[in-house]
Parts: structure tokens; sequence; C-alpha cells
């Protein structure tokens, strides 16, 4: 262990170089084997994205919002839960749907436009991908103020990013969270850009210290380091669980891909940023760390990725065979309860749709 | 049977829903020591304590998102909005998360959430204190909207809604919250999403809701010493609407008015009109006419006697229903 190389306000564990340091107030004690674990992780969602990334590309996706570069984040926080925790998504969490045991095709069928989010959100206690920014915070709050009700030992973590700290919904689930000390994590991942927006336009201050006006504690936490976001989700996820109340931690990191697959960042930022951060990578530095204390061999680099080849090439083709739903799917759960209006809808549609039937 | 107000009986309904199930909570702005504006939440608090009686932060939005949250916590939120005029900071909550989950979860989520609004004029208040916002949210794919017009049903529909798996939108008519009439407790009402036929009428069908309700009965009642035979429904159900019900007081009579505070250009009045046009065409004997607010902003209160429906712009329809 040596010193930190970074300001004390960024908690880092792991440096770039893949070297531990040490942190007054966070530390993290891993066995070999969670260590090649947290490697996995990380290196398959990184392929589960670049393959949707390509699918995207060849059309067979309508859209798709990269997390590259924020592995480490996802995997790190979504790592941090217990069972009993719940988790809300943005529409980028690909990473921490990967920890929650969510099938990354029902992701892709989200983006291919089958639905809007396939898989049960109780089962994986993952909720829904929100698409509209910071909406879920609100949720995740009377979640969270669900489980004080309960009596369970259990806490909400909520995702957001830079941009979300600036919408209304945010600052009410600060407040919401503060005054009925709620047990929920707010964890914004910070990576740099709102669109074309830079932080600047969101903040004239550090997001992690926006907390204190809030009255609780603000964290920033090296986002591309999985140990230090493992160990700073996990403390402040504890925290919560016993009873005190709300953290935001804020993992500064970086998009290092476009906003989504529409999205063109050369036209509002430099190749220069870029390729700092690419020095930054979230999973070379775990590489380098493996490696260098020998708790990992070339053996092991080749198997992963023989794993995340073999997930990509089964994520590709079992997207390429998802089939369109029925149209008259439209009508399904639109009410939990009969409802004479859609069903009304749903019988004149079919009696529209059986028309065609045998025509050529 | 018991004689309360509009207000009571919502207040009694709710106490009823409360002790029939321990995860129904009632939250919003004051709603618990002061029992809210109107006090229709009046001494649930200290029956029920502070955990399940809230009073909440001053945040719209945040009222409606954190009841979407407690929901799918498996409680069942009863939200107050203090006034129609401020609804809309949780418009994006009630009509782009709490509306649409259901379905974008395939059915695997429910979100059994009331929220109450008392809605409508003719009280004399400020500005952004009378309005009418209903079809904004009829509008939205997902919710249930319903009105009350009375004690009786405001005493049934209030636990009916709260008993509902499907999000409801719940107007009460804040001039008839001091309303009385008897009601017993613990009788069953119309299903939620029933229209009432409030009154027989052979001559002509006005379809009206919440507040509207008890002019139109009025109305009906003046033109009944004009030899008018006018029939009155209490839609109820605003979305969706129980067309049958409408379909046959229109079928009996040949003529129909839309009675409604909310401004006519685009209102419900507008949706009523097309379906009955395309349910009884052959029995209509005049045009599906409306009555209701104008195509302004709600105006200063010493207006408003103007801007809203009364007694007499209603017969004024019913005469020139007749005119065809």
């Amino acid at each position: 262990m040596t010193a930190p190389t970074t300001p004390p306000e960024l908690v880092q564990l792991l440096t770039p170089e893949g070297e531990r340091v040490e942190h007054p107030d966070y530390d993290i004690d891993l066995t070999a084997e969670e260590i090649r674990s947290l490697y996995r992780d990380l290196v398959l969602v990184r392929r589960v994205d670049l393959e949707a990334v390509a699918l995207q590309r060849q059309g067979e996706l309508g859209l798709w919002a990269s997390l590259l570069g924020q592995e480490a984040a996802q995997v790190g926080s979504g790592r941090a839960m217990t069972d009993a925790d719940m988790a809300f998504p943005t529409y980028r969490e690909h990473g921490v749907a990967w920890c929650r045991g969510v099938d990354p095709l029902h992701l892709l069928g989200l983006f291919r436009g089958v639905n809007h989010g396939g898989w049960d959100p109780i089962e994986h206690n993952f909720h829904l991908y929100t698409i509209v920014i910071g909406s879920q915070t609100l949720h995740a709050v009377g979640y969270a103020m669900g489980i004080q009700r309960d009596g369970a030992e259990a806490a909400s973590l909520v995702y957001f990013g830079d941009g979300a700290t600036s919408q209304g919904d945010v600052n009410e689930a600060f407040i919401w969270a503060s005054v009925f000390n709620a047990p929920v994590v707010f964890f914004c991942q910070n990576n740099q850009w709102a669109i074309s927006e830079p932080l600047e336009k969101q903040s004239k201050i550090p997001l992690y210290k926006r907390a204190s006006g809030f009255g609780f504690p603000g964290i920033r936490v090296d986002g591309n380091d999985v140990f230090a976001c493992l160990a700073v989700t996990r403390a402040a996820l504890r925290n919560a669980r016993e009873g005190n109340g709300p953290t935001l931690v804020e993992a500064f990191t970086y998009r290092m891909g476009a906003h989504t697959t529409s999205d063109d960042p050369t036209r509002y930022r430099v190749a220069d940023e870029l390729e700092a951060w690419k020095l930054k990578d979230p999973i070379e530095r775990v590489k380098a760390y493996l490696f260098r204390n020998q708790l990992a061999d070339q053996e092991f680099f080749d198997k992963i990725e023989a794993e995340a080849d073999q997930l990509g090439r089964d994520l590709r083709a079992r997207c390429l065979a998802l089939a369109d739903p029925q149209p008259g799917a439209m009508f399904d759960h639109v009410y939990a309860e009969p409802h004479a209006l859609v069903d009304e809808e749903r019988e004149q549609f079919t009696t529209y749709m059986s028309g065609f039937e045998g025509a050529q | 049977m018991t004689t309360l107000t509009l207000a009571k009986a919502l207040n009694e309904g709710l106490r009823a829903a409360m002790d029939a199930d321990s995860k129904v909570l009632v939250m919003g702005e004051d709603v618990g020591k002061l029992g809210g504006v109107f006090r229709v939440t009046d001494g649930l608090q200290k029956d029920f304590g502070e955990d399940r009686v809230i009073d909440t932060p001053l945040a719209e939005s945040g009222i409606i998102g954190t009841a979407i949250g407690l929901a799918l916590r498996g409680y069942r939120p009863v939200c107050e909005i203090q006034f129609d005029g401020f609804v809309f900071p949780a418009a994006d909550q009630i009509i782009t998360q709490l509306a649409k989950m259901p379905l974008r979860s395939l059915g695997k989520l429910k979100l059994p959430v009331v929220v109450r609004i008392p809605c409508g004029g003719g009280i004399g208040a400020v500005e952004h204190h009378s309005e009418s916002p209903e079809t904004y949210f009829t509008h939205t794919a997902g919710l249930r909207v319903v009105a009350c017009s009375n004690p009786v049903d405001a005493y049934t529909m209030i636990q009916d809604a709260v008993r509902c798996d499907d999000p409801v939108v719940f107007f009460e008519p804040k001039r008839r919250y001091w309303d009385k009439a008897d009601v017993e407790f613990g009788a069953p009402g119309l299903p939620l999403d029933r229209a009432r036929v409030a009154r027989e009428g052979d001559d002509v069908t006005l379809v009206a809701y919440g507040p509207m309700v008890k002019t139109c009965l009025e109305a009906a009642a003046a033109a009944e010493e004009d030899g008018r035979s006018v029939g009155v429904i209490d839609l109820r159900s605003l979305n969706p609407l129980d067309m049958p019900v409408v379909r046959d007081a229109v079928n009996r009579t040949g003529r129909c008015v839309v009675v409604h505070e909310a401004p006519v250009f685009n209102g419900l009045g507008g949706e009523i009109a097309a379906r009955v046009t395309e349910q009884c065409f052959y029995r209509l004997e005049a045009p599906v006419l409306r009555v209701g607010g104008f195509s302004t902003p709600y105006p200063p209160s010493r207006l408003e006697d103007h801007y809203l429906p009364d007694l007499d712009r209603i017969l004024e329809a019913v005469d020139r229903v007749f005119g065809y």
C-alpha cells in the first residue's frame, strides 16, 4: 500500500495503475476470489454493452445508452447491495441490472421496442428503467419510507446522473429523505456530461457537497475504482439500514461513449479529454492489480474473455430471436382491473384486425 | 343512518378504509394535525398515528413520487393535493410514472394510489383555487378518474377508490363539502365505474358530475314547473365513462345536454357528445349541447358566477335543445 495519489476529497482505494491505496475512512477486505469475481462482472457488462451498441448499429435495436466507462461505478455499487435492498435505475444501469441477476436480454428488449422492460422488478429487487430524468429518486425514497414502516433491514439505492441533480424531483427527494430519515442511498454517477452539457451547466459546487445543505452526508468516490465504489456504497447502505438516514454518493466517472447511439459527442467535447480518461479505465486497473499481486494468471483472463465472447454471441442470437409482441398486447395491463373503454377498444381492434385474415 | 356533510362522509370513508387495511396511508400537506384545509382528514392522525397519516413537505411532485414508492413496497397511499390548481407540479409523476408503470411492468406492478383533489369554483377563492383539471387526467391511459357529487357517494366511492388496484384520481367538489345527507355506514354503493341516474326524465337528459350534479337537479326541478321532464345523470366515473347508462337515457329522451365547470372546448362534454352521437344517432332529436366554463383562465371570484354554469344557463341550453 502507498499514500493516496488523489485529493483527499475523492475516495480511492485502487489507483488507475492498479495500486492499492489507503483511505482514512474507508477500506475493504476482499478475497482473491471476490476480486476475480468483480473483474469478471466488469468485463462481462462491458461486453454486453459493446454487443448492444453493435446491434443498434446493425438496426436490431432502436437505441442504446452505453455504460462504457461507468462499469466500476455500477458493479461496485451493485455488488454492495444485499438481496433485501432495492435498486432504482435510470436507463443506463446495465451493470447494476447484471448484479441484480436481470437477464441482459430484457434490457435489449426494451431498446428493441418489444416492451418497456420485461423483467420482474419484485423478483430482482431492481426497478424498471426510468427514462424521465430524476423521477425515480422519489420512488426510491417512498420505497425506503415503506421499509421504515415495515421495520425491515433494507435500504433503497437510487441511481441518477449529474444532469439529474438539477431536477426538482431530485431535490424534493433529498428533502423527503432527510426529514423522514429514510433508508436510502443516492448514487450519482457524475459522468461529466448531460448529453452535450458539461457539469458547469448544472452546478457551481462539487455535487457531493449539495448533500450538506439538505442535512445529510455527501461523499465523492472515484467512480472508476470498483473497490472504492463497493466500499463507500456498502458503508452508506449499512448506515441507512441501521437507521442513520440517507447518504449522497457522487461517483466521479466519465461517459466514454456517446449519450446514446443517437448522439455525436464530437460536436461538443474534445478528443484529449477522452484520451485522458482512457488512462483511468475501470477494468485495466483491476487487471493490473490481479496480475501484479499474482492473484490471477493469463489462463484466468483468457477464460473470462472467452466467457465474454460467448455471452455476446448468445445475447446476439437471443436478441435476433425476440419476436414482436402480438398487436393486441398493447391493450394488456393498462389497468389491473377490468376497464370498459380499454375492453371496448381491444374488441374493436380485434374485429378490425380479423378483417385482414386470409387476405393476400 | 347518520347525517353527514360531504367532507365528513369522506372522512368516515377514509377512516373505514384505514380500519379495514393497515397498508392504507394518508399523506399530503397539512393532513395530519390540522386535518386538511377542508378537514377531510380531521382526526385521522390522532387515531392512526404519524406513520399512517403523514404531513409531507410542501411539494406536490414529492407527494405523488413518494406515494408511488410506498405503493411499490405494498402500501396503499391516499394523497391529498390541497387545491386543484396545485396539482400541476405533480403532473409528471401522475401522468408519466403513476399511470404507466403497471403497463410498463407487464402487469407485475400494481399502483393502488389515490390522488384526492378538491376541485371547482364557487367559493370566492383566489386564483388557482377553483379549477377543474379533470380532462388532463381523463386523457391519460392508466388512470381512473372519478368525481363524487354527494355525501352518500363520497362515503362509498373513497373506500372503493382505496380498494381499487389501479391509480385513481378522485375529484371532490369543494363547494359541496358542506352539503349534508343521510349516510348509512357499511352500506355498499354503486361500483366505482358506474354512472347513477340522479333523476329520471322523459324529455331531455342532463349529463353532469361533481359540483354540477346539484345544479342540474335544481335546473331539472325548475324545468318541471314549465312542464318539461328533465333527467339527470351523475357520471361518477369520468374514465371510464359508463356509456350504457347515458345511452339508455338519451335513447329515451332524444335530447342531451352535458354540463361541467371545466372549459367547454376540449372538455369531457365533447367526448360525451361524440359518443352519444355515435350510439344514439337515430334517436337524437337535436345535437348534443354543452354548457361549461369559457376559454378563459378561471376569472377573479367577483366574476365567477358569470363563468360557472348556473341554473339559468342550463335552462337556456335546455330551451335551445328543444329548438331543433
